[in-house]
């Protein structure tokens, strides 16, 4: 398709599993085990599902911040499965991540400007260091930021401003791709909304894709146009968020929804308690077949044999289900 | 409040603790009230550092050296806890109060058995022998749905799943028969669909013991499925309480709209503005609160007399707010101006 920035192709990634005191590999941790997906030009790509599921490796993977196992990712139209660290950094450049936690990710020793300029020095971005500062104000200036508080330390920031400074970092070097890995979870309510409209505003203003990584599904809804759902290293539906939330297929997805509580007691007083039992399986020794078939409540026998595929078309959706067969 | 003459089984009133720290003297709880009769889940919503926690700490009266009590009462089942010495606090913790805390793992003792921990405060409180006490855990663990339950009295935590060490702590909790149950945060760490078997059955569990239940959490989600009552705090004050479905209905407290307003919901119409509203600015440094409402710097409706304290008053049967500005009509939220709906603030 042409208008995809980012197209992910069967990923794999599998962590080795060392014992003993050889550190054999005796075995390994299938963290992500066959994904893709596709990332239309000026979207927003929504990742969900529970933790542990995946999302961040499939994140990490893509930016080649861990290796790959498997598969094959072309990210503007070039292949850069085969890159080596080198010619990825001309390519990372284009692709940037925001990270979860405000407190962790900001070198506390670091003043914001360097923090947001850092970037800008590394990749020789800036032609003196008047040009430099005019640009960290400029990028303060567009999160919100008041660029007179460039000589602080990330502690003299609250929460959410942190998380503009990080946003500010990622969006130096004018990136197309932003990763966003849980950019909201940390922050209290009231500043995940401020955070939300920012990127939203930051989308339409920079026409900025992003990858949305969060657990939180009305905070996904809300912002994604598309989402796939994870479950145990693999994509278990992909849908348009309307049709997704709509008329979810998948019965892992309609579990996840159904376990999430609506903000309004009035809904919630009426809506059948319908949980799924069991708790998500260790990746370590994942379930044969369909990854979900455990905790399934429409299970049939095929489910526990055969690994059902990702299959469909992007209008309707795809689906990894037995009960939803290719051709029908 | 009550119907006359039934005093509710926990009263708190006009509850004040503060620490002291190095940046001077911090109120962190400032004359608290809020009650919560047998049977009824109350939870208790507000942004971190609101108070919460500390709130239910010091109706156990776990606070810290650092902290202390300066004010207020504390009355359970018509006695004021804050007479009691240490001794009588040891005998009612785990027996007629119990608590669940958010990290499993901290609150369960990696090197005793899932058996001794649950069986313990039966021996403690009830003089049990041992064999009686592991009967009864056992009994519990069956009824938090820990399969094969007395098979695994002889586990430790590290054998566990995060859910099914919750699942523990909460048959630790319902050991004796508690008549309160306090959970702070009790399934934060724990994955959306785990922390719906959880609640549901803590849920269940207290309704069938007909105890009171006290969930602390900012999961507004949570607590529209499962309080009966809510206490909203900012700053360490209860700036509102009411019924669950008036709360959300009709917030009548401005940073209870606000924060009503600014979450995005599953089943709302995302098309139109992708713009969420916003409360604008940052929650408060409780080292340096402003003299009269705390959330005055952040309020749409702020006026001259919010410059003082606003008491948290009665406005209508059941209904408390704290807070100066009266909308004409239909709640804060119907009323004029908005919270701002476009802007990136600040
Ligand atoms: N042991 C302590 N020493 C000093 N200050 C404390 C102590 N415990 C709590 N505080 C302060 O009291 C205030 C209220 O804290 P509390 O833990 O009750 O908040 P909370 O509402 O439970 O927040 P969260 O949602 O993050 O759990 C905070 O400012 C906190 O820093
Ligand atoms: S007292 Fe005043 S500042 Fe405080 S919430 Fe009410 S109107 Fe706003
Ligand atoms: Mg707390």
């Amino acid at each position: 398709m042409t208008d995809a920035l980012l197209q992910v192709q069967d990923l794999k990634v599998h962590f080795p599993v060392r014992e003993g005191l050889l550190q054999r590999e005796v075995g390994s941790v299938k963290a992500v085990d066959g994904v893709s997906f596709e990332l239309r030009r000026g979207e927003t790509f929504g990742l969900v599902g529970e933790s542990g599921c995946g999302k961040s490796t499939t994140a990490l993977a893509v930016l080649r911040m861990i290796e790959p196992t498997a598969g094959r990712i072309v990210f503007e139209g070039e292949d850069v499965t085969g890159h080596t660290r080198a010619s990825m950094r001309s390519i990372r450049r284009r692709m940037q991540m925001v990270y979860q936690d405000p407190f962790g990710a900001l070198n506390p020793r670091m003043k914001v400007q360097d923090i947001i300029g850092e970037p800008l020095a590394v990749h020789g971005l800036a032609k003196d260091r008047s040009a430099w500062r005019a640009r960290i104000s400029e990028l303060m200036d567009l999160v919100g930021l008041l660029p007179d508080m460039a000589d602080r330390y990330p502690h003299e920031f609250s929460g959410g401003q942190r998380q503009r400074i990080g946003i500010a970092r990622a969006l130096a070097l004018e990136p197309s791709l932003v990763i966003c890995d849980e950019p909201v979870s940390a922050l209290d309510v009231s500043i995940q909304a401020q955070v939300i409209n920012l990127l939203v505003e930051l989308q339409e203003r920079l026409r900025l894709t992003y990858l949305f990584i969060a657990h939180d599904l009305s905070v996904v809804r809300h912002i994604s146009d598309r989402i796939g759902v994870m479950y145990l290293g693999r994509i278990v539906e992909v849908a348009d968020r309307d049709t997704l939330f709509k008329n979810p297929r998948h019965p892992y997805t309609q579990a996840l929804l159904n376990a999430v509580p609506l903000p309004d007691p009035e809904l919630e007083s009426r809506r059948p308690e319908n949980l799924i039992a069991g708790e998500v399986p260790s990746v370590r020794n994942p379930p044969t077949g369909c990854r979900f078939h455990p905790r399934c409540p429409e299970a049939m026998e095929v489910c526990s044999q055969e690994v059902p595929v990702l299959h469909g078309e992007p209008p309707t959706g795809q689906v990894a289900c037995h009960l939803h067969p290719p051709s029908g | 409040m009550t119907a006359a003459g039934s005093a509710p089984l926990l009263d708190v009133q006009d509850l004040s603790v503060s620490f002291r720290t190095d940046r001077g003297l911090v109120r962190a709880v400032d004359r608290v009230s809020l009650h919560v009769e047998s049977g009824e889940t109350l939870a208790i919503v507000g942004e971190s550092g609101s108070g919460k926690s500390v709130t239910a700490l010091s109706i156990l009266r776990l606070i810290d050296t650092a902290g202390s009590i300066d004010g207020g009462r504390i009355l359970f089942d018509g006695e004021d806890l804050l007479r009691h010495d240490e001794a009588t606090m040891r005998a009612i913790r785990g027996d007629r109060i119990a608590m669940i805390f958010q990290e499993p793992m901290s609150s369960l003792n990696p090197v005793l058995t899932i058996g001794k921990q649950v069986g313990e405060p039966i021996r403690l409180h009830r003089g049990s022998v041992w064999k009686q006490a592991y009967e009864r855990a056992a009994e519990l663990l069956r009824r938090v749905r820990i399969p094969d339950a007395s098979g695994r009295l002889k586990d430790y935590p590290h054998h566990f799943s995060g859910g099914m060490r919750q699942r523990a702590m909460i048959a630790m909790a319902l050991a004796c028969r508690p008549r309160l149950i306090i959970a702070d945060e009790p399934t934060t760490a724990l994955d959306v669909t785990v922390q719906a078997q959880i609640l549901a059955l803590l849920k269940e569990l207290t309704r069938e013991a007909n105890s009171a239940l006290i969930l602390i959490t900012h999961d507004l989600g949570v607590v529209a499925r499962y309080a009966d009552r809510v206490a909203v705090m900012y700053a360490g004050r209860v700036v509102e309480t009411a019924t669950a479905r008036a709360l959300y209905a009709d917030p009548r407290h401005p940073y209870t709209a606000g924060l009503m307003a600014s979450i995005p919901t599953l089943d709302g119409d995302v098309e139109g503005s992708r713009r969420l509203a916003t409360i604008p600015g940052q929650p408060p440094d409780l080292a340096a609160l402003p003299e009269g409402c705390a959330f005055a710097p952040r309020c749409p409706h702020a006026f001259e007399r919010c410059g003082q304290p606003p008491p948290l008053e009665e406005t209508e049967a059941g209904r408390f707010s704290a807070c100066h500005f009266r909308p004409p009509s239909g709640g804060a939220q119907g009323a004029s101006p908005r919270m701002e709906q476009n802007a990136v603030t600040r």
